[in-house]
C-alpha cells in the first residue's frame, strides 16, 4: 500500500515510532541508551534532508494522503511547509541533545522511559506535519499521553500532583478543541468518498458565520494558550517543569510548548479569521499582562527551574502577542524565535541538570561560588542566559527584535509595556547568575567539579547554534517566507 | 570595489584576540596573552589610522558583507559605515585603547596567568563592540555593539566576581543600561515603522517625510538610550559604582569610549535633533543639570576614583549641553579631548593606586610629589587639561561648547561655568590631596611607594603629550582663521544640521569676555583650592548638613531604591505569593476541590444496601412511567 | 376470556414481586419474589402471544409460536439463575451464619 509514497515527513513520524515500540523491548539500559539516540539521530537526519529536499513551501508540495478513515473524510496526510521544516528541524535536533546531556543520569526501568520520550517525539513529529485535523489531534494526544507517564512514574516529589494538574489542564484543552474540530468539521463540504472531510484545505476554506467563528476560536485558542501557555492559564507550567525528569522538561519546554504556537499558525490563523481580527487587542492584551506578570514573578523565584518556568512564559507570551498581530515582521519574529527559544532553554535546562546531578540542590539561595570551580559551565550558561534576553549577536535577538518590531506597528503601547520585560529579564537573569555562579563557594557548592568533556561538547553545540542563527539569521528567516506571506493574506 | 571595503579587519582583530584569549586562557602565558591582547589593538590601530587618512582624503563609503535581515518589509544589511565621524572614533578608541592595553599588562600582572588572559579577552571584546557601535551603517549594528559594550562593561565591573559588592555594581550597570537600551530600540522600532529601514543615510534622505511628532519622540527615546549609555540623569547612578572594576578598565569603558556613545549616537543622527528642537532642549537642560549635580557630588568625594567617575559624568553633562545647542563639532571635539585626560587620569589614579598597594582614599595620600614624579608630572596636566586652562586641550573643546550655549542662550552659559569652577575646584582639591602635604598614610605603605614601571608611565607620557596638545585641532576662529581644522573635517556630517540652523555670528570681543571669564574662574578656583588643600589634614570634624548630602551623592540611590526598587520587589512578591498561589493556582484548585467535595458527597448513595439500590430502581421506573403520561 | 384478566393477573403478581423485594430482608424469600416478577413477565408473553394467535395465527402461523418460545427462555435462564443464586445465598450462609441481605453492605472483606 505505501510502496512508492514513503515520504519525509511518513519518516519522521514512523521512525520514531518504531525505534520507540522496539524501545520497549530492550531493557538492557545502556543498549536502550544507545538505540534511542541512534533513533534520534537518524530522525534528525531526515528532518535535515527534509529542508534539503523541499525547496517549495507548498503545502501540498511534500503532501500524501492516503484514505485513512475513508468515510470520515480523513486521511492520513502530512506535508512540510516553512513552519513545519524549521519545528522539526528542531524537534530532530533536540532530542540528541536531550538524550546526550541526560546520559549519566539513570532512570529506573529505562526501556519504558525511553520508548515512551520516543512515542512522543513521533507524536511531535506528527503534530508538526499533519495537514489532516483528525491526525492533527490524533498526534497532539499521541505526543502528551506519553508525557503524562514520563512525569507520574520519574517525577520528583510531587510528580503526582504536577501530573494530575497538567492532564486536567491539557486534557480540557484538548476536549474543548475536539470540540471545536468536530463542529467545524460538519461545516466542511463534502468529498468524493464523505459528506464531509477533516483536510486541512477543507477547514481552511469552510464557509463560517463571524459568530460561528467567535465561538469556535475561543475553543481553539484556549485549547492552544493552554499549551503555550498564556496568561491565566499557565499555572500547571511551573510544577510540571519542577517535578518533571530534567529530560522531559526539556521536551516540554523546548519543543511541546511550540505545539501551542504551531497550532495557532497552522489551525488558528488560517481558519478563523475574522475572530482573530475581532478578538487580537484581548488577546494581546493578555499576553502583555502575562509577559510582565511571568518577569516580575521570576524575580522572587528561589527554585532554578521554576525561574526558568516563568522566564519562558514571558518569553512564550510575547510570542504569542505577535502571532496575533498579523505584521509581517512580527511573524517572522516568531518563526525563527520559536526555533532559537527551543535551543536556549534546553541549553538552560542541560545547566541546571548538571548543577542538580553534581549537587543535589537547585535553590538559588543555597548556591553560590560555582564560577569558582567550574568555569566552563559558568561561561556556557552565561552565554546561554544572555541569549535567553536577546543580547544582541545572540540568536534571540533576532527574533525578538523582529516581534518587537512587528508589535509596534499593531500598537505602541502593547510594545513599551512588553518591552519592559526586557529589563526585567535582565535582572532576573543577571540575580540569577550572580547568586549560583558568583560570590565564594559554600559548603553545598564546594565539591562543585569541572564538566565532563560529553557536556562541555554538547554545550558547545548549543553555544554555536546560538550564535550562528545570531549571526547569519537569513536563511531560517528565507525558510518561513511563503508560510509567512500565506498567513498574512489569509488575515487581510 | 573600494579598498575601505577591508574594513571588517578593523573589528575582527580584536575578536580574533578575544577568542584566542579566551579559549586558550589556560594554556597562554601572561606575557603572550598580553601581546595578543595588545598586538591586535595596534593591529586596529593601524588600519585606523590608514582609514582616518583615506577619508581625509575624500574616500568614505558604506561596506556592505552580507544581508543580516532580509524580509519584504525590513532590509538590514551588516554594514560598515566608513566617513569622518566614524574615522574619528576609530582613531580614538583604537589609540587609546592600545595604550590602555599597554597599561594593563603591567597593572594586572598580579593575577593568575588564567585570570590574565581572560581579562584581556574581555578588553578585546569590548573594542570589538565599540568598534561595531560606531562602525555599524544602520541602528541595528550600532545597537549589537550598544549592548555588546554594555556587556562588556558588566564583565569586567565584576571582574573580581567573588567579592559581592562588586556583582552589584556590575548589575546594576547592566540594568540601567537596559532601561535606556529600551529606549533605543523603541525608537529604532519607530523608524523602522515610519521609514520602513533603519540604514542611516536612507533615514537622513527621508527625515523630511516625518512629522513633528515623530522625529521629536524618536529623538526623545534615542536620547533615553543615550541617558543610560552616556550615564545622564536619571540614569548615571550606575557610573560612579562601576569605578569596581579594575582602573584600566574604568579608564577605557567608564571615561574615554563606551560613555561617549551616547554623544557618537546623537552626533551620527545630527539631523533628527535638529529637526526636534523639543527634544535638544532637554538634551541640554539634562545635559547641563547633569554636570551641575555630579559636579557637587565631586566636590564631597574623597575616593580618588569616585572623583574621577563624578567628574566624568559631569564631563559628559557638558558634552550633551553642546549636542543640545547644536554644537556637535564642539561636543565631539570633547569626546576627543575628554578620552585624552580622562584617560590619562584614570591611568594616573591607577598608578597611585598601585603605587599605594590598592589604598584608594585620597585622605591617607598625600606628598606623592616626591615619590612618583612621572605620574605627579602627567595627572598635572591632565587636571589642567580638564579643568580648562589653555592652552591644553580642555580648554578649546570646553570653551567651543561653552559659547554655543551663550550663543543659544546666556543663562546656560552661566551655569555651565559655574560647573566649570566646580571642576577645576575638585581636581585640584584632588590633586592637592593626593600629590602634595605630607603622606598621611600607614607606614608599610609609605615603604612600599615608588614610581610605576615602563608600561604604565609610557602610556602615561603619551596622553599627557595628547591631553596638552590634543586641543590644538580645534582652535577657534578668534586666535587663528582656519584653526579649527575639526570642524573642517567633520563638516560633511554636520552640514545638513547647519544648513537648516541660523548661525549665530559673536563679536570677538564677546568671545573673549567669556573666555576670560571662564578661564579666570577656574583659575581662582583653581588656586584656592591648592592652596587649601596641599595643607590638608586628617580631622574628626563632622561635615555641615551641606556637606552631608553632597558626601552622600544627594541621597539619589536611597531614593531610587525607595520608589523603585522597593516597590518593584513588593509587587513581584505579591504577585507570588498572592495572586499566583491564592488567586489563579487556588482557583484552579478549588474547582479540584469542589469535585471532590461533590462526590464525597455524592458517594453516601451508594450505601451498599441491595434494598435501597433496587427501591431506587423502582422510583426511577416510576418517575419515568409518570413523565411518559404527563408528556401524553 | 378478555385479556384484561391475564393483564390484571400478571399486575398483581409482579407488584407482589416487587414489594416483596423492597421490604422483605431474607434473601431466600427476596429470590422468590424475584421468580415472581419472572413469572409475572411469563404469563403476560403467554397471554398476549395467544391473543395475537388468535388474529394472525392463520396467516402467520409461525409467529404465535415464536413469541412462546421465549416463555421457554425465560425459563431456562430462571432455572439457571436459580442454581447460580442459591449457590450465592448458601456461600452467604456459611459466611455470616445469615440469610440476611442487609449484612451484604460491603465488597471488600
Amino acid at each position: 500500500m505505501f510502496g512508492n509514497y514513503i515520504t519525509i515527513p511518513h519518516l519522521l513520524i514512523f521512525v520514531p515510532l518504531i525505534a520507540g515500540l522496539i524501545a520497549f523491548l530492550i531493557k538492557d539500559e545502556s543498549k536502550v541508551k544507545a538505540w534511542s539516540l541512534f533513533a534520534a539521530i537518524v530522525t534528525l537526519g531526515v528532518s535535515v534532508a527534509g529542508i534539503y529536499f523541499s525547496k517549495n513551501n507548498d503545502l501540498s508540495g511534500l503532501t500524501f494522503g492516503y484514505e485513512w478513515l475513508k468515510y470520515l473524510g480523513a486521511s492520513f496526510a502530512v506535508s512540510l511547509d516553512g513552519v513545519g521544516r524549521i519545528l522539526t528541524l528542531l524537534t530532530g535536533l533536540s532530542f540528541p541533545i536531550i538524550f546526550i546531556a541526560t546520559n549519566n543520569s539513570s532512570y529506573k526501568n529505562p526501556h519504558l522511559f525511553y520508548g515512551l520520550m520516543l512515542l512522543s517525539l513521533a507524536g511531535l513529529m506528527g503534530v508538526f506535519v499533519a495537514t489532516d485535523c483528525l491526525l492533527f489531534y490524533f498526534f497532539w494526544e499521541l505526543a502528551l499521553i506519553p508525557v503524562y507517564f514520563l512525569c507520574s512514574r520519574w517525577g520528583g516529589e510531587k510528580r503526582i500532583q504536577a501530573t494530575f494538574k497538567f492532564f486536567i489542564y491539557t486534557f480540557a484543552g484538548s476536549l474543548l478543541m475536539l470540540i471545536g474540530i468536530i463542529y467545524t468539521y460538519l461545516q466542511t463540504g463534502p468529498t468524493a468518498f464523505a459528506p464531509h472531510s477533516f483536510a486541512l484545505s477543507a477547514f481552511q476554506n469552510v464557509l463560517l458565520q463571524p459568530a460561528q467563528q467567535q465561538w469556535l476560536f475561543w475553543l481553539f485558542f484556549v485549547a492552544f494558550a493552554i499549551k503555550m501557555p498564556i496568561f491565566p492559564f499557565h499555572t500547571w507550567q511551573p510544577d510540571t517543569y519542577e517535578q518533571s525528569p530534567t529530560a522531559v522538561t526539556m521536551v516540554l519546554s523546548g519543543i511541546m510548548v511550540k505545539m501551542g504556537l504551531f497550532g495557532v499558525i497552522r489551525w488558528l490563523l488560517p481558519i478563523f479569521p475574522a475572530a482573530v481580527l475581532q478578538y487580537d487587542n484581548i488577546v494581546i492584551g493578555l499576553c502583555v499582562i502575562g509577559i510582565i506578570y511571568a518577569s516580575l514573578i521570576a524575580i522572587r523565584q528561589d527554585d532554578l527551574k521554576r525561574l526558568v518556568a516563568y522566564s519562558s512564559i514571558a518569553h512564550i507570551g510575547l510570542m504569542c502577542a505577535s502571532l496575533f498581530s498579523a505584521k509581517q515582521l512580527a511573524i517572522e519574529g516568531v518563526m525563527i524565535q520559536m526555533f532559537n527559544h527551543g535551543i536556549n532553554i534546553i541549553g538552560l535546562w542541560i545547566v541546571i541538570e548538571l548543577i542538580e546531578r553534581q549537587l543535589g540542590i537547585r535553590k538559588i539561595s543555597q548556591l553560590g561560588g560555582i564560577a569558582n570551580k567550574a568555569p566552563i559551565l559558568t561561561i556556557s550558561l552565561v552565554v546561554i542566559a544572555l541569549a535567553n534576553i536577546a543580547l544582541p549577536l545572540t540568536n534571540s535577538f533576532i527574533g525578538e527584535f523582529l516581534m518587537f518590531a512587528g508589535l509596534y506597528q499593531f500598537n505602541v503601547w502593547y510594545t513599551v509595556v512588553a518591552g519592559i520585560s526586557i529589563i526585567l529579564a535582565a535582572i532576573y537573569t543577571l540575580n540569577m547568575v550572580q547568586k549560583v555562579f558568583y560570590g565564594e563557594v559554600n559548603t553545598l557548592t564546594v565539591a562543585t567539579q569541572e564538566i565532563a568533556f560529553s557536556e562541555k561538547a554538547i554545550l558547545a553545540v548549543i553555544i554555536v547554534a546560538i550564535f550562528l542563527v545570531g549571526l547569519f539569521p537569513q536563511p531560517l528567516l528565507q525558510l518561513t517566507n511563503e508560510s509567512v506571506a500565506f498567513l498574512l493574506t489569509k488575515l487581510k | 570595489m573600494n579598498n575601505l571595503q577591508i574594513v571588517w579587519l578593523i573589528p575582527f582583530l580584536p575578536l580574533i584576540g578575544f577568542l584566542i584569549n579566551g579559549l586558550g586562557r589556560k594554556s597562554l602565558s601572561k606575557t603572550l596573552s598580553g601581546i595578543i591582547g595588545s598586538g591586535v589593538i595596534l593591529g586596529s590601530f593601524i588600519l585606523s589610522v590608514w582609514v582616518f587618512l583615506q577619508v581625509k582624503n575624500g574616500n568614505t563609503y558604506v561596506a556592505h558583507y552580507y544581508d543580516f535581515i532580509n524580509l519584504p518589509s525590513l532590509k538590514i544589511g551588516f554594514d560598515f559605515q566608513i566617513d569622518q565621524l566614524s574615522s574619528l572614533f576609530l582613531l580614538i578608541i583604537t589609540g587609546v585603547g592600545f595604550l590602555i592595553h599597554v597599561y594593563s599588562t603591567s597593572y594586572m600582572h598580579e593575577e593568575e596567568s588564567k585570570d590574565f588572559a581572560k581579562y584581556f579577552s574581555y578588553l578585546n571584546l569590548f573594542i570589538f563592540s565599540m568598534l561595531l557601535l560606531v562602525m555599524g551603517g544602520n541602528y541595528i549594528i550600532m545597537f549589537i555593539g550598544w549592548e555588546g559594550v554594555g556587556l562588556c562593561s558588566y564583565l569586567l565591573i565584576g571582574f573580581w566576581f567573588k567579592n559581592n559588592d562588586y556583582n552589584n555594581a556590575a548589575k546594576k550597570a547592566f540594568i540601567m543600561n537596559r532601561i535606556g537600551d529600551l529606549g533605543f530600540l523603541l525608537a529604532v522600532f519607530w523608524l523602522i515603522a515610519k521609514v520602513g529601514t533603519a540604514d542611516y543615510h536612507v533615514v537622513f534622505e527621508n527625515v523630511h517625510k516625518l512629522s513633528v511628532t515623530d522625529i521629536t519622540g524618536i529623538t526623545m527615546l534615542l536620547f533615553v538610550g543615550a541617558t543610560g549609555k552616556s550615564a545622564q540623569i536619571p540614569l548615571y547612578t550606575w557610573l560612579p559604582d562601576a569605578m569596581a572594576g579594575p582602573t584600566p578598565v574604568s579608564a577605557l569603558i567608564h571615561a574615554a569610549t563606551m560613555v561617549t556613545a551616547g554623544i557618537y549616537m546623537i552626533a551620527r543622527s545630527n539631523l533628527l535633533f535638529t529637526m526636534a528642537p523639543a527634544t535638544q532642549t532637554v538634551v541640554a537642560i539634562v545635559g547641563l543639570a547633569t554636570a551641575i549635580l555630579a559636579a557637587t557630588i565631586a566636590l564631597k568625594q574623597n575616593d580618588i576614583k569616585k572623583v574621577l567617575a563624578y567628574s566624568t559624568v559631569s564631563q559628559l553633562g557638558y558634552m550633551f549641553l553642546g549636542l543640545g545647542v547644536g554644537a556637535y563639532t564642539g561636543a565631539v571635539f570633547h569626546v576627543m579631548t575628554h578620552a585624552f585626560f580622562k584617560a590619562l587620569l584614570f591611568l594616573g589614579a591607577g598608578s597611585v593606586i598601585h603605587a599605594m598597594s590598592g589604598e584608594q582614599d585620597i585622605r591617607n595620600m598625600g606628598g606623592l610629589k616626591k615619590y612618583m614624579s612621572v605620574t605627579h608630572v602627567t595627572f598635572l596636566l591632565g587636571c589642567l587639561a580638564i579643568a580648562g586652562m589653555p592652552p591644553f586641550s580642555g580648554f578649546f573643546s570646553k570653551d567651543e561648547i561653552l559659547a554655543a550655549a551663550f550663543a543659544n542662550n546666556p543663562v546656560l552659559w552661566g551655569v555651565g561655568v559655574l560647573g566649570a569652577l566646580m571642576t577645576a575646584f575638585y581636581m585640584f582639591r584632588l590633586y592637592a590631596m593626593t600629590f602634595l602635604g605630607k603622606f598621611r598614610g600607614t607606614h608599610d605603605q609609605e615603604h612600599h611607594l615608588h614610581e610605576s614601571p615602563a608600561a604604565i608611565t609610557i602610556p602615561l607620557i603619551i596622553l599627557a603629550i595628547l591631553a596638552v596638545v590634543g586641543g590644538w585641532v580645534g582652535i577657534p576662529e578668534v586666535f587663528i582663521h582656519g584653526g579649527h581644522r575639526l570642524e573642517a573635517f567633520l563638516d560633511p556630517i554636520f552640514a545638513g544640521s547647519k544648513a537648516i540652523t541660523t548661525q549665530h555670528e559673536m563679536s570677538h570681543t564677546t568671545e573673549y569676555a567669556l573666555m576670560a571669564v571662564s578661564v579666570g574662574g577656574a583659575l581662582v578656583a583653581l588656586l584656592y583650592a591648592w592652596n587649601k588643600f596641599s595643607k590638608y589634614e586628617k580631622s574628626t570634624t563632622e561635615d555641615s548638613s551641606i556637606g552631608k548630602i553632597l558626601a552622600n551623592k544627594w541621597y539619589v540611590d536611597e531614593l531610587y531604591e525607595t520608589i523603585i526598587v522597593k516597590p518593584m520587589q513588593s509587587l513581584a512578591g505579591f504577585l507570588n505569593n498572592t495572586v499566583e498561589r491564592k488567586g489563579i493556582d487556588g482557583f484552579v484548585n478549588g474547582i479540584g476541590k469542589a469535585v471532590n467535595y461533590g462526590s464525597r458527597q455524592i458517594r453516601f448513595l451508594q450505601s451498599g444496601q441491595v434494598g435501597t439500590y433496587i427501591l431506587l430502581m423502582v422510583v426511577g421506573i416510576l418517575i419515568m412511567f409518570i413523565i411518559q403520561f404527563l408528556s401524553k | 376470556m378478555p385479556i384484561n384478566y391475564y393483564i390484571f393477573l400478571s399486575l398483581a403478581v409482579f407488584c407482589i414481586g416487587i414489594i416483596g423485594v423492597l421490604t422483605r430482608r431474607n434473601s431466600i424469600i427476596i429470590f422468590m419474589c424475584v421468580e415472581l416478577m419472572l413469572n409475572a413477565a411469563n404469563l403476560l408473553l403467554v397471554a398476549f402471544s395467544k391473543m395475537h394467535h388468535l388474529v394472525l395465527g392463520t396467516n402467520f402461523p409461525t409467529l404465535a409460536s415464536e413469541a412462546q418460545v421465549f416463555v421457554f427462555f425465560i425459563m431456562v435462564v430462571a432455572a439457571a439463575e436459580v442454581s447460580v443464586g442459591l449457590a450465592i445465598i448458601v456461600m452467604l450462609y456459611r459466611n455470616t451464619h445469615s440469610v440476611d441481605v442487609n449484612f451484604l453492605n460491603r465488597l471488600k472483606n
